[in-house]
C-alpha cells in the first residue's frame, strides 16, 4: 500500500513538476507609472509625424498627378486647336 | 468631357473634404493608438491599387483578342492609376510599419508580391513610352502578368505566416470604424473613374492629334 502511494506521488509529481520547471519566467509586473522617455527606444517613437507624413503624401500624390494629367490635355489640345486652325485657314 | 464629369468631381471634392472629419471621429485603436488611422488612407489605396491591375489587365486582354484602340487607351490609363495608387500604398504602408511592427519593411509575401505588382506597372509604362512601334501589345502581355498578382496579393496573407493583417479583419470592424474606411474606400473608387476618364481623354486628343497630322501630311 505504501509503494503504490510513493509510486503514485512520484508520478503526479514527474507529470505536475516538468512544464513548470520548463515555463518562462513571468515577466516582471510594472508597479509604477513609466516615465515616457524612460522607455526603450522603440517604443518612444511618435505616432504624429508618421501619420501627418502618410496623409501629406496622399494628398501631395494625388494633387500631384491631377496636375501632371491637366497640364499634359492643356498641351495636346492646344496643338489641336492650333492645327485645326492651319487646316481650315486656305492656303495661299 | 462628358457631361457627368464635374457634378462627380464635386461629389468627390466634398467626400474629400467630409473624410478628415469621420477618420479624426472613429476611436482609436486599442493597441495602436493613433499611428492607426493611416489605415484610412492605406486600405483604399491598396484596394483601388489591384482594382487598377485588374482593369489594366481585362482591358489588354480585349486589346490583344480584338484590337479595339478604345481598350488600349483603358489599360494606359489604369497602369499610370496603378503607379499612382500603388505608391501610396508602398508610402504609407512602410510609415504604419515603422511604429506598429518596429520595421519599415519587411519581406513577406503581401508586401513582396505588392511591390513587384507596382514593379509590372513601371515597366508597363516605361514599354509603352520607349518601346517605339509594337509596344502596345508587348505591354498588354505584360498587363497580364499583372493582373495575375492580385489574387495572389489579396489572399497571400491568409495562408503565408507574415505579420501582415489577414483580409478577415475587414469584415469585423466596428461601425466607428468601418464607416470611415468605406466612406474613404467610395472616395477613392470615385477619384479613380474620374482619373480614369481623364487620361483615356488625354490617349483619345493624342489619338485625335496624330490622325489630323496624317491627314495633313497627305
Amino acid at each position: 500500500m505504501m509503494r503504490r502511494l510513493l509510486l503514485a506521488i512520484l508520478l503526479v509529481g514527474a507529470t505536475l513538476g516538468v512544464p513548470v520547471d520548463t515555463q518562462q519566467p513571468e515577466p516582471k509586473q510594472q508597479e509604477e507609472f513609466v516615465p515616457i522617455d524612460q522607455l526603450p527606444p522603440q517604443d518612444q517613437l511618435p505616432a504624429a509625424p508618421l501619420l501627418v507624413t502618410a496623409y501629406s503624401f496622399v494628398v501631395l500624390a494625388l494633387f500631384a498627378y491631377v496636375i501632371s494629367v491637366a497640364r499634359r490635355l492643356g498641351v495636346v489640345q492646344r496643338e489641336l486647336d492650333r492645327l485645326q486652325s492651319d487646316v481650315k485657314r486656305p492656303r495661299t | 468631357m462628358p457631361k457627368w464629369f464635374v457634378p462627380a468631381a464635386v461629389v468627390c471634392g466634398l467626400m474629400f473634404a467630409a473624410a478628415p472629419i469621420l477618420i479624426a471621429n472613429a476611436p482609436y485603436e486599442s493597441t495602436m493608438g493613433l499611428v492607426q488611422k493611416i489605415f484610412y488612407v492605406h486600405l483604399p489605396s491598396a484596394l483601388i491599387f489591384l482594382l487598377a491591375a485588374v482593369v489594366c489587365g481585362v482591358a489588354s486582354v480585349r486589346f490583344l483578342f480584338g484590337g479595339n484602340p478604345r481598350h488600349d487607351r483603358i489599360a494606359w490609363a489604369a497602369a499610370e492609376l496603378v503607379v499612382l495608387f500603388g505608391i501610396i500604398t508602398l508610402v504609407t504602408g512602410p510609415l504604419w510599419a515603422r511604429k506598429a511592427w518596429g520595421v519599415w519593411w519587411q519581406w513577406d509575401v503581401r508586401l513582396t508580391a505588392s511591390l513587384m505588382g507596382w514593379m509590372v506597372a513601371v515597366a508597363y509604362l516605361l514599354l509603352r513610352k520607349y518601346g517605339g512601334p509594337g509596344s502596345d501589345k508587348l505591354a498588354a502581355g505584360l498587363a497580364l502578368f499583372g493582373m495575375a498578382n492580385v489574387p495572389f496579393i489579396y489572399i497571400s496573407v491568409n495562408y503565408w505566416r507574415t505579420i501582415h493583417p489577414t483580409t478577415n479583419v475587414l469584415p469585423t470592424l466596428p461601425v466607428s470604424m468601418g464607416l470611415p474606411v468605406w466612406f474613404t474606400f467610395a472616395t477613392f473608387f470615385l477619384l479613380f473613374i474620374l482619373l480614369l476618364r481623364m487620361r483615356v481623354r488625354l490617349e483619345e486628343q493624342r489619338a485625335r492629334l496624330d490622325a489630323l497630322y496624317l491627314s495633313v501630311d497627305a
